[in-house]
């Protein structure tokens, strides 16, 4: 009988070895003649195992990682395909804690099923949150968003349903539904994860859009920097057109989603709705003003629901299992489930799916570990780099939206990157300026020209060139930025200076910043 | 009607006539395949750069004339975007990302060991022209930094004495550990 071992194809496994370690079990096993099935996953998100490989036994399924190339023969060896005892043995996959101890409503099937594979994708509860939408009228399914209390995941959080609804009230022969797939944020991945793991689920999570806002065309814009998410988004939606859940005639039903996957092209300004509206109408991705709001003028000219991957992914489980279902888990206003992620300097970095409230501390220590250095952790950035640096003081925090907010932070798409005590914040906030610089579309004068002028004050700050002036003028310069720029690049770029500045001050004093030389 | 001095009207040149074959062979058929795609220049211009790897200045006219756009439009979209490459690339390009996640890792000392084994600053090519060296901002494999694409492979996890074995690996040192 044939045993299948399942093995990533998700981009982190591969930069850990999984193609090599997928080839050698191939030969390997046909060397000693062995029938076994290899089925390409996603990633589970556990990545300091990767490549994880997995193998279906009668007591369900036995993890072995990380593997390499090398270890295959050693596996075999130690009788791996029926869940035998091995140097690398990790058990049943879903008892690890750090997977067991998840709240997965999105992310369930990540590095469960074949992502390509639709039957697989249908047998583990896929398409039958469309199955619902189909008989409603939009106006309930619209509703059923709004209760489920689901908020924007792309980092701005606004209640989806709201956003939904004025799309859907608004007039118009032709209408779109936007997937900002643009996640250009350093320190998250859980976009990246989804649609190399599970595409179709953010393809139902867009036909329901269209279904519930009267749109007809989507678009998935991707950032290009993810050419193996192209490869499996691209698979995913041929075969979604071929089996009739895309077209003209969705599911016999007579109403027509067509979607469009587009690739971005290394601007991380496009990840701001407007500048991506414009990048996809074919220019330079220079941000529009507001209002008017893309749900009533957005892409060429027409109403426009443009929703993070998440978000739209998170759809298909509230139609399936109803909004009472996903609003029960969460915290105050911030209600369902959110799929964090853990980089930087991290022992056990990943993707974790849990519903809000959950401690930084506990993510960071419980699941993270603490550092991959084993030095102590001095600063996390959460929120990505227009995020703030927080030291140990604010672990506490529950990851809430408004909880954040008030303390000065922004839970964003919910990265967290983790610095060990050798950071130098002050380089760190340059940074920040200089990304600023880099990536500022240029329409406005505070985020164009103040991005520059903060990576010159922030030099002269760490030189001890008049520090106290150089102080008070990065801070009028972070003021200035944060209330006359047109969009979040230049408005949140302060958040990061602003705080290594507040809690790291020690930093940009010209002694500290010889020590960190020196060290 | 008297007779008047006849006034030669010059002739404009076609655009994209004076590009060679291939080129001009690659523009039209980018073209042809998207034209019918809303907003179609950036499909058309990452169709060319599929192709034959970046998006040299000449073939601006004939792909503004297609679109009926301006060439000051077109260039303004090649220009803003960080992927589109207005000059010959290397062999290969090296992705190498600069951002939080991988600089809690050692990105930046791989950065400044990546310059000086291929003798180039970000942007630059190799002496031996085997080697772009360009800085992303991100490649998403944020728990396994330092990370870095070649040639859409990623790898992670990168130190400098990885990198010395992945460029020396693809043929030639390009000078790696010079000036070290």
């Amino acid at each position: 009988m044939s045993v299948t071992v399942y093995i990533p194809r998700e981009a982190t496994a591969l930069s850990q070895g999984a193609q090599a370690v997928a080839l050698a079990v191939g030969a390997e096993a046909a060397r000693r003649q062995q029938a076994v099935q290899i089925v390409r996953t996603g990633s589970r998100g556990l990545f300091w195992l990767e490549p994880l490989v997995e193998v279906g036994t009668g007591a369900g399924r036995i993890g072995y990682g990380p593997v390499q190339a090398a270890d295959v023969p050693g596996l075999f060896a130690a009788g791996f395909l029926t869940g035998g005892q091995h140097p690398l043995s990790l058990g049943p996959v879903e008892s690890i804690p750090y997977l067991k101890n998840q709240e997965r409503l999105t992310c369930g099937r990540l590095g469960v099923i074949d992502p390509v594979s639709l039957e697989d994708y249908r047998a583990h509860g896929g398409y039958e949150g469309l199955r619902n939408a189909l008989p409603m009228e939009p106006a309930a399914i619209v509703k059923e968003v709004t209760d489920s209390g689901l908020r924007g995941r792309g980092g701005a959080a606004f209640p989806t349903g709201i956003k939904w609804k004025t799309v859907h009230d608004a007039p118009g022969p032709q209408k779109y539904i936007v997937c900002n797939a643009d996640e250009g944020d350093s320190g998250t991945f859980s976009d990246r994860l989804l649609m190399e793991g599970d595409p179709f689920c953010l393809i139902e999570g867009m036909t329901i859009a269209g279904l519930a806002v009267g749109a007809t065309r989507g678009y998935i814009y991707l950032r290009c920097e993810y050419p193996h998410a192209h490869d499996t988004m691209t698979q995913a939606i041929a075969t979604a057109y071929a089996q009739g859940y895309l077209g003209a005639d969705v599911l016999g039903s007579g109403r027509a989603f067509e979607l469009q996957l587009r690739l971005g092209a290394g601007a991380y300004i496009c990840g701001e709705e407007t500048s991506l509206l414009e990048s996809l109408e074919g220019r330079r991705g220079q941000i529009r003003f507001k209002p008017p709001l893309p749900a009533l003028k957005g892409l060429f000219g027409c109403p426009t629901v443009v929703n993070n991957v998440i978000s739209f992914a998170s759809v298909p489980i509230i139609l399936q299992r109803g909004a009472k279902f996903y609003r029960d888990y969460g915290m105050g206003r911030s209600r369902g489930s959110l799929p964090i992620q853990l980089a930087g300097n991290i022992a056990r970095g990943g993707l974790v799916e849990r519903a809000f409230g959950v401690s930084l501390r506990e993510l960071l220590y419980d699941y993270g570990g603490g550092t991959r250095s084993g030095r102590p952790i001095r600063a996390v950035q959460v929120g990505g780099p227009l995020g703030a640096y927080w030291p140990e003081s604010k672990f506490d925090t529950p990851l809430d939206y408004e909880a954040f907010a008030a303390g000065g932070g922004m839970l964003g798409h919910g990265g967290i990157v983790v610095f060990d005590d050798t950071v130098d914040m002050a380089a760190q906030a340059r940074y920040a300026m200089e990304f600023c610089a880099i990536e500022s579309c240029g329409k406005c004068t505070p985020c164009r020209i103040g991005s520059t002028r903060g990576v010159e004050v922030i030099d002269r700050l760490v030189a001890g060139d008049r520090a106290a002036m150089q102080q008070a003028l990065l801070r009028d310069l972070c003021d200035t930025m944060l209330n006359g720029s047109l969009c979040a690049l230049g408005g949140l770029t302060p958040f990061p200076v602003l705080s290594a500045l507040d809690y790291f001050a020690e930093d940009f004093s010209k002694p500290a910043a010889l020590q960190a030389a020196k060290r | 009607m008297s007779e008047r001095k006849r006034v030669m009207i010059p002739i404009r040149v076609e655009p994209g006539s004076d590009l060679p074959d291939a080129e001009r062979r690659v523009v039209l058929e980018a073209v042809q395949n998207n034209r019918a795609l809303e907003g179609s220049l950036l499909p058309i211009l990452h169709a060319i750069q599929d192709r034959i790897g970046w998006i040299p200045p000449r073939l601006l006219p004939l792909i503004a004339h297609e679109l009926n756009l301006s060439r000051a439009e077109v260039h303004g979209v090649v220009s803003f975007y960080h992927y589109f490459r207005q000059h010959q690339p290397g062999q290969h390009v090296i992705f190498l990302c600069r951002a939080e996640a991988c600089q809690a890792v050692g990105a930046v000392q791989l950065e400044a060991h990546a310059k000086r084994a291929l003798g180039v600053d970000f942007h630059g090519t190799s002496g031996d022209g085997r080697y772009t060296l360009e800085p992303v901002y991100c490649l998403g494999n944020c728990a396994t930094g330092p990370s870095l694409m070649i040639d859409r492979e990623l790898h992670g996890r990168m130190t400098p004495e990885r990198f010395d074995e992945l460029i020396g690996g693809r043929g030639g040192g390009a000078g790696a550990g010079a000036g070290a």
